[in-house]
C-alpha cells in the first residue's frame, strides 16, 4: 500500500477533508450532471461555473467564505438565467450569454481590487482553478448539507425531469410542471457547479459536472445506471487526482506539489477518450437492442 | 379494450371556442365532436391553426370564449387523460433513454421520485410494446431508431395511460411511404380496439384518407366538418386550400391532385398517394 499511497497520505487531515469534500461533490455533480446533457443545458453549466468567479472573488473582497460566494451568485445567476431566457434554446443560450458577460465583467473588477487592494495572495488562482487540499474542515457539513439538497431535488424531479427532456410539449400535455421543474434543475444545477467550484476551481468545475456525465451517456442506455456511473467515474476520478496530487510532491519540480485541479480536469478528458475508443463486444458500433431485421427495415 | 366506452359515444365537444393571441383572433367559434373508436382528421393548410386546436383541447391555450366538454363533462384545467404525440420530438441519439423507457414515461413520467422495478409496470409496458409492434427493438436507445419506430414509440407512451381522446399533430410528416401506411394503419386498428377518440392533423391528407371516419377542415380560424366522402370533394377542397385542387375517383379509388392545369407533372407527383374508399 506504501507504494501506491505516499507515507501519511491516510492520516493527513487535508487529505481527509478533500476525499470527504470531493467525493461527495463528485457523485452530486455525476447526478446532476447527466441531466445537463441531456437537457442540452451544458453552455448554462459552463456560464454558472465561470460565474463563480464573481462570487468567489466578492466573497474575497467582502472577507467572507468563498463558498457562500459561489452559491450566491450561482442562485441570482440561475434566477435570472430562467426569468429572461425562455423555454427556446436559442432564447435561453442568449439569456444565459449575457447575463455570463456581465458576471465575468464583475469578476474582473473584484479581481484585481483583491489583489490591488487587499492582502488575499493568491485569490485569483484559488477561485478560478480551486484549491481542495486548502478546505477548511469546519466547511464539511455546510457542503454535505448542500450537496443533499441539490441530489435530492434532482431525484425527487427524475422522472419530470425525464419527460420534459424528451419534449417538454409532451410532458405539460401530462400536467407536468415544466417551468415549475425548469427551476428546480437549475437550484440542484447552481449548487452542484459551486460545489464544484469549491473544490476545483471556477474555471475548471465545468469538467466535473460534464466530464463523467458524458463518459457514462456513452456507455450506457438507461437512465438510471447513467447517473450511477457518473457519479462513480466522478467519485474515481477524484481519489485519483488526490492521490496524485499528494505524490506529487516528490515529483518536479519537487517540494511544492501538482494542483489536484489539473489532474481532476487530465483523468476527466483521458476517461472522455477512453470512452470514444469503439471496443468489440463493450462499445458496440451498432445498438444491440436492435435486430438484424429490424435494421434491415429501417427507413433511414 | 376499454369497456366503459361504446363505439361513437361522445369523447369530446368543442362549442363555439374562439381564440385570440396578440390581439389577433385565430380560431373563430369553432364547434366539433370527437367520437369513442372514431379516426378524425384535421387538416389544413399551414398556420390555419391546427396546432392552436391542439393546445386549446390539452389546456395549454386558453379558450377565450366558447365551452370544451370532455366526456361530458365541462373541462377545466389540463387534461391527464388525453394522450399526445407532437409534431417534433427531437431526440438526441445519445439520450439514455431506451424505447421502452420513453414508453414507461407514458405511465409515471409526471409522478415524483425514481420509478421502482415492478412486474406489472413491466408488463404493461411489454404489453403496449406488443401493441405497437415494437418489442424488437424496445431495448434500443430511442434516438437511433428510424423515423417511423420514433413515432410508433411516441404513439405507445400516449396510449398507455389508457386515454380517451388521442391527439397526433403531423403524425405522418418526413416519414417515408412504407411508415406511413404503417402508422395509419396502426392508429386505425387501435382505435377500434381500445375504443379511443382520434384526432390526426395533416396539411397532406392522402395517406390518411383511407383510415378516416370522419374529416374536420380548418381554414382561416373557422371549421367545418363531414364524414370523409363530404369533405373529400374539388369544391369544397380547393375552397379550403385556396387553390385548385382535383379529386379524382378512379377504379374505386380517390386521388388528390393539388395545382392548375397548367402545372408540370412533378407538382402533380407531389401530390400523391391514391386512397382506396373502400377502406374508408
Amino acid at each position: 500500500m506504501g507504494f501506491v499511497f505516499g507515507p501519511g497520505f491516510f492520516q493527513s487531515s487535508p487529505v481527509q477533508v478533500a476525499l470527504i469534500v470531493g467525493t461527495v461533490v463528485s457523485v452530486v455533480s455525476g447526478v446532476v450532471g447527466v441531466f445537463t446533457v441531456v437537457r442540452g443545458q451544458s453552455f448554462t453549466g459552463h456560464a454558472l461555473a465561470d460565474l463563480g468567479a464573481t462570487g468567489g472573488s466578492g466573497a474575497f473582497l467582502l472577507g467572507v467564505n468563498q463558498l457562500l460566494g459561489f452559491v450566491a451568485i450561482a442562485a441570482v445567476a440561475a434566477g435570472a438565467i430562467e426569468l429572461v431566457g425562455l423555454r427556446r434554446p436559442r432564447g435561453r443560450d442568449l439569456a444565459t450569454g449575457v447575463v455570463l458577460g456581465a458576471g465575468l465583467g464583475l469578476a474582473a473588477l473584484f479581481l484585481y481590487l483583491d489583489t490591488t487592494f487587499s492582502n488575499t495572495t493568491g485569490a485569483s488562482i484559488t477561485i478560478l482553478f480551486g484549491s481542495l487540499f486548502a478546505i477548511d474542515s469546519s466547511l464539511v457539513p455546510v457542503i454535505v448539507a448542500l450537496s443533499v439538497i441539490s441530489l435530492g431535488t434532482v431525484l425527487v424531479l427524475y422522472r419530470m425531469l425525464l419527460f420534459s427532456s424528451l419534449s417538454s410539449d409532451m410532458a405539460a400535455a401530462r400536467a407536468v410542471p415544466v417551468r415549475a421543474v425548469g427551476v428546480g434543475y437549475l437550484v440542484a444545477l447552481a449548487l452542484a457547479v459551486s460545489l464544484s467550484a469549491m473544490t476545483i476551481g471556477a474555471v475548471l468545475s465545468t469538467a466535473l459536472l460534464i466530464g463523467p456525465a458524458a463518459c457514462a451517456l456513452r456507455l450506457t442506455r438507461r437512465p438510471g445506471p447513467a447517473l450511477a456511473l457518473a457519479a462513480l467515474i466522478g467519485v474515481v476520478v477524484t481519489w485519483l487526482s488526490i492521490l496524485l496530487a499528494y505524490d506529487s510532491y516528490y515529483w518536479p519540480p519537487g517540494g511544492r506539489g501538482w494542483p489536484v485541479s489539473f489532474f481532476v480536469v487530465a483523468l476527466v478528458f483521458t476517461f472522455y477518450l477512453l470512452t470514444q475508443v469503439p471496443v468489440r463486444g463493450w462499445f458496440p458500433r451498432r445498438d444491440p437492442g436492435r435486430s438484424s431485421a429490424n435494421r434491415r427495415l429501417e427507413g433511414r | 379494450m376499454d369497456a366503459t366506452r361504446i363505439d361513437g359515444e361522445e369523447v369530446l365537444k368543442l362549442e363555439e371556442v374562439s381564440v385570440w393571441l396578440s390581439g389577433r383572433q385565430v380560431l373563430r367559434e369553432i364547434s366539433f365532436t370527437l367520437r369513442a373508436a372514431e379516426m378524425t382528421g384535421l387538416i389544413g393548410s399551414n398556420g390555419a391553426g391546427k396546432t392552436t386546436i391542439f393546445r386549446v383541447i390539452l389546456g395549454l391555450q386558453r379558450a377565450s370564449e366558447g365551452r370544451i366538454w370532455m366526456s361530458g363533462r365541462t373541462r377545466s384545467g389540463r387534461q391527464p387523460a388525453i394522450g399526445y404525440v407532437p409534431q417534433t420530438v427531437v431526440l438526441d441519439p445519445d439520450m439514455p433513454l431506451r424505447a421502452r423507457d420513453v414508453v414507461g414515461l407514458g405511465l409515471d413520467g409526471q409522478r415524483i421520485g425514481i420509478p421502482l422495478p415492478s412486474r406489472h409496470r413491466r408488463q404493461l409496458i411489454d404489453e403496449m410494446l406488443q401493441q405497437v409492434d415494437a418489442t424488437h427493438f424496445a431495448n434500443a436507445r430511442v434516438g437511433r431508431l428510424s423515423g417511423g419506430e420514433q413515432r410508433r414509440i411516441l404513439i405507445a407512451h400516449a396510449l398507455i395511460s389508457r386515454p380517451a381522446l388521442l391527439l397526433l399533430d403531423e403524425p405522418l410528416i418526413n416519414l417515408d411511404i412504407r411508415s406511413e401506411h404503417e402508422v395509419v394503419a396502426l392508429l386505425s386498428r387501435i382505435a377500434k380496439e381500445q375504443r379511443i377518440a382520434v384526432l390526426i392533423s395533416a396539411h397532406d391528407m392522402n395517406p390518411l384518407l383511407p383510415a378516416m371516419d370522419r374529416i374536420i377542415y380548418v381554414a382561416g380560424g373557422r371549421t367545418a366538418s363531414g364524414t370523409t366522402e363530404e369533405v373529400v370533394q374539388t369544391e369544397v377542397l380547393s375552397k379550403l386550400y385556396g387553390r385548385q385542387v382535383d379529386v379524382i375517383r378512379l377504379r374505386n379509388r380517390v386521388l388528390v391532385v393539388s395545382g392548375s392545369d397548367e402545372t408540370s407533372a412533378t407538382d402533380h407527383e407531389h401530390a400523391h398517394a391514391i386512397a382506396d374508399p373502400g377502406l374508408v
